[in-house]
């Protein structure tokens, strides 16, 4: 038998059904390739042995009763760590808060209890999930599973490196401009951002709540479909949360394409996007065209600006969101002899890292008097816009296709001395984000270098089912079964 | 001379009295050990997040609509964005455009003269928590040794009220801000005590001389805890004001702090040092919806504002003074309105009720719903009185005992013999008693010197023992020496 730990969440779940193996087993599979790997990538920060195997054994418990609490018992999970776990550190890779343990569990964390996961642990991510490389984490880089001189994308670049790894059967990260899509696509994985609403955020440690969603990583489509379905549905804790019934978001996944009409968005294949990523959705849309679909180009003149708001709102957003780490109630603070308003500044310089210093300037000078109308005025306006010209596209067409990044995944220290260049990783996927709808990516094939290529799929507001539709024709008609090859050595594991 | 003018705008901060906080499910009842009272919500902790109290949203409703508001559809919360220790996110959630009240009015009486006051808005907020200065710095956090900080409070539902600046004296502003708490007292929202800070004003002052029509630079004095500081606090301020404008001098804008114990205000910041709140949507919560059924359905639950029970006193015959104690005094309107309900005279009781009863509160220090004393007992004091059975005098002790427990009035009145002898014969008998030993003064009356005839009534009150009805010996005794 191959390594329990290459199975995908479907695989492990028919075999814990069939009794071939144990949730323990999967554990064991998991934590042991974690142990193989991770002084390579460095992608969980805590693993919670104790924690999971306790899960792992109820799991078993549970199936030995004919107790089926659905497709995720007894499945090992990661969790960026981001999402409040109680009990476990949860430090959303700052160093303002170390050793912080939350009281409570995010409503995400205790759903997926409920629905019998294991949690093996928390991963690493760019420090507040800024980031697209984790490389701004305070706790060092996460590297690429397919080849550890490059990065595996962020802000989500644990998750995605675990999941790659075969260090959890999936995992779950924070996509705010492109953090789960983007990590995807540069380790080879499926990467969902749902319909903002759809997943509660309560215990997501907040970079930008209007953007902010949770979503899944996974090997496969049917696999994100699972996960997403364990953890979406109404939240009171959340007052933007729909209120809505969740959508069959897998109903359609055998459906094929064929009498859909798909847009290929002519601004995301043209500059700035590496050729060999334009030629992989090119030959992609062909394919999908091969299978029955309408393929016409839409443009979206909008998402030129899209960016430069997105930089505008979330670190306006971020600016606020991380006022109150100020070392008063929790987290690091500053043992400097001085009045509370010194103690409280300089905890928040020692605390948090460059970038997220850069973001909350960036975002207090663009609410400032003054400023405002210019700055984050203009760029709701622009955020309307997209929304706008999504929204007329979407009457259009029934799903929109692009590259997920411009380029595949760029060596480690690459962009970390220009942010600009950094930020321009997020070129495809901040539309989505801005517009509040769903969007996937697929992987779909490999570059020059061995590096994977993703293929993003986007529907409008609670499209998620025909956005799976299309991503699992997409998944059938890339073929993609090319794994990670992983380096490996043992290490004892934190 | 210039002749000078005051234009004054009032802020108020009323806390609601709702069973948990704004945000979240913890109880909004600030007494008790500190940091007792909180979650991770209130205390801001990593990914908590706010969700809006529906009954506190009704409250400032109720507030809007008893100020003739217009309530907006759809308001929008805001992020106030200001560090302070006690404020746990560093924001304060509050609001900004459209909030949930506007273009409100309140009609007040000052001194008898009728003034109309608008209502810019009224918004809803969070309030903080509470820090404590500890130190030589007197309670001030720059030359404290340390801060306590206790976050019972962090939460807590606030409803601000700003008024357009309508207010020319202090003493308007003092009928305005007894009348807004009246008001939130007679809607149950609030417990409005103003030692407590659960009601506190924020005061803007400014002056010009007569007759122009441009503001002059305000300041504004925060976190004035009662009426009469209120009035004071503005008395000082357009006094200060007009005096550096007559010296010659400028006005600055800032924010102003008064001193209880000095009775000055002194200055706190000026405008170049305050803060830039960077007031922008907050994106963790959704416009505010109230439909115009949700309007409706708490429309019905205002009960009788304070200015339509005092023009119902008046018109059931009491004057506008004593309309104003029954409705301010706790527990009087209840038992005014069970009196006059069965039939009692409302001037009648209404005299007794701020007379005698309120003195007989104040001078034992006991609410007049702790006494035993019920309307029923005042429909029958008041019948006693009319009937003639009761002097006013008796009918006072009467009252008295009734209050401390010792039974009807006619138990008491009973009792202690106090019940006046309205038959004639009795008094007869007494009369010709009195005026056979009085001849001489008979004989004066007759002769035109009326002088003496108050000596033959009391002489004929004394032979009573007090308890004829002075009226019916008048009357009898004047038929009897006239004859």
């Amino acid at each position: 038998m191959a390594d329990l730990a290459d199975l995908t969440i479907a695989q492990a779940g028919a075999g814990l059904r069939a009794g071939d193996f144990t949730s323990v087993d999967l554990l064991d599979a998991v934590t042991q390739r974690a142990s193989a790997t991770e002084a390579h990538l460095h992608a969980y920060l805590t693993l919670d042995h104790e924690g999971a195997r306790a899960a792992a054994l109820a799991a078993d418990a549970a199936f030995s009763k004919a107790q089926d609490k659905g497709p995720l018992q007894g499945i090992p999970i990661a969790l960026k760590d981001n999402m409040c776990t109680m009990g476990i550190e949860t430090t959303a890779s700052s160093k303002i808060l170390a050793g912080w343990i939350p009281p409570y569990d995010a409503t995400v964390v205790a759903r997926l209890k409920e629905a019998g996961a294991v949690i093996t642990g928390k991963t690493n991510l760019d420090e507040f999930a800024m980031g697209s490389s984790t490389e701004n984490s305070a706790y060092g880089t996460t590297r690429n599973p397919w080849n550890t001189d490059k990065v595996p994308g962020g802000s989500s670049g644990g998750s995605a490196a675990v999941a790659a790894a075969g260090s959890a059967f999936g995992s779950f990260g924070s996509d705010t401009g492109g953090s789960i899509r983007q990590p995807a696509a540069l380790t080879g994985l499926v990467g969902m951002k749902p319909t903002y609403g759809i997943v509660s955020r309560y215990g997501l440690i907040a970079f930008a709540s209007s953007l902010d969603q949770i979503g899944p990583f996974s090997r496969t489509v049917e696999d994100s479909v699972s996960l997403l379905e364990a953890v979406s549905g109404f939240d009171p804790h959340d007052a933007t949360s729909i209120n809505a019934r969740v959508p069959n978001f897998g109903g359609s996944l055998n459906k094929g394409v064929a009498g859909m009409k798909i847009g290929v968005v002519t601004e995301l294949m043209g500059e700035g996007i590496d050729s060999q990523v334009i030629a992989a959705t090119r030959a992609m849309a062909d394919k999908l065209q091969g299978a029955g679909a309408e393929i016409v180009e839409v443009s979206l003149p909008s998402t030129e600006f899209a960016l430069s708001a997105y930089y505008l709102i979330a670190p306006a957003e971020c600016s606020s969101n991380l006022a109150r780490f100020d070392g008063v109630r929790y987290g690091h603070r500053s043992d400097i002899e001085g009045t509370t308003e010194e103690m409280m500044a300089k905890s928040r310089a020692e605390g948090f890292g460059p970038e997220v210093v850069r973001r909350i300037l960036l975002g207090t000078y663009a609410l400032s008097a003054g400023y405002y109308d210019a700055f984050y005025g203009q760029a709701q306006k622009v955020r309307t816009l997209v929304r706008n010209e999504f929204s007329s596209a979407y009457e259009e067409v029934d799903a929109l296709i692009s590259p997920t990044t411009p380029t595949t995944a760029f060596d480690i220290g690459e962009r970390s001395a220009d942010p600009i260049a950094m930020y321009y990783s997020d070129l495809c996927t901040i539309p989505s984000n801005l517009a509040g709808d769903p969007a996937i990516s697929v992987p779909v094939g490999l570059d020059d270098s061995g590096m994977p290529i993703g293929f993003q799929v986007m529907a409008p507001a609670l499209g998620e089912e025909v956005m799976y539709r299309v991503a699992a024709e997409v998944e059938r008609l890339a073929d993609f079964t090319e794994r990670a090859g992983l380096a490996t050595s043992e290490v004892v594991l934190p | 001379m210039t002749d000078w003018e005051a234009v004054i705008g009032i802020e108020t901060h009323v806390e609601l009295s709702t069973k948990s906080k704004m945000f979240c499910s913890c109880p909004a009842d600030v007494e008790g050990v500190p940091n007792t009272k909180c979650c991770p919500v209130c205390l801001a902790l990593p990914g908590a997040l706010p969700v809006p109290n529906e009954k506190a949203i009704e409250g400032i409703v109720k507030i809007g609509l008893a100020l003739d508001s217009t309530i907006n559809a759809s308001s929008l919360f805001y992020r106030k964005n200001y560090f302070y220790p006690d404020l746990p996110k560093n924001y304060q959630i509050s609001q900004y455009t459209f909030p949930v009240c506007e273009h409100g009015k309140l009609e007040v009486d000052v001194n008898g003269t009728p003034k109309t006051i608008g209502i810019t808005r009224v918004h809803m907020e969070e309030d903080t928590g509470k820090s404590t200065h500890v130190g030589d710095g007197d309670g001030r956090i720059h030359a404290a040794d340390y801060t306590l900080l206790d976050f019972n409070r962090a939460g807590v539902p606030l409803v601000e009220v700003v008024t357009e600046p309508d207010i020319r004296s202090s003493e308007e502003a003092r009928a305005y801000g007894a009348e807004l708490q009246r008001i939130v007292l007679a809607l149950g929202v609030s417990d409005a005590k103003l030692e407590a800070g659960s009601m506190r004003f924020d005061v803007n002052v400014s002056v010009r001389p007569v007759g122009r029509e441009e503001f002059g630079t305000r300041t504004e004095t925060k976190n004035v805890n009662s009426l009469r500081s209120m009035q004071r606090t503005i008395d000082f301020e357009i006094d200060r004001q007009i005096k550096v404008l007559e010296a010659g001098g400028t006005i600055h804008q800032e924010t102003r702090h008064w001193n209880e114990d000095t009775g000055v205000t002194t200055s706190m910041r000026t405008k170049e040092e305050s803060e830039d709140y960077r007031y922008f949507q907050d994106p963790d919560l959704l416009p505010l919806e109230v439909t115009d059924e949700w309007q409706d359905e708490i429309r019905e639950t205002i009960p009788e504002l304070p200015a339509i029970r005092r023009a119902r006193y008046v018109a059931a015959g009491t004057d506008a003074v004593t309309a104003g104690v029954l409705v301010d005094a706790e527990g009087l309107g209840v038992l005014f309105d069970e009196a006059v309900a069965t039939g009692a005279s409302g001037r009648s009781v209404g005299i007794w009720l701020t007379g005698e009863v309120v003195a007989y509160s104040r001078r034992n220090e006991v609410q007049v719903s702790e006494t035993p004393l019920t309307a029923a007992h005042l429909v029958e004091l008041t019948a006693m009185v009319d009937d003639g059975m009761l002097s006013s005098s008796a009918a006072k002790d009467v009252l008295v005992a009734v209050l401390d427990g010792e039974g009807t009035p006619g138990e008491i009145a009973e009792t202690k013999d106090l019940i006046q002898v309205s038959d004639t014969g009795a008094i007869e008998e007494a009369i010709e008693s009195v005026v056979s030993e009085n001849m001489d003064a008979v004989e004066k009356i007759r002769s035109g010197d009326m002088k003496p005839f108050g000596f033959l009534v009391g002489q004929v009150m004394r032979q009573m023992g007090g308890k004829a009805d002075p009226k019916v010996v008048q009357q009898v005794l004047r038929d009897r020496v006239s004859r």
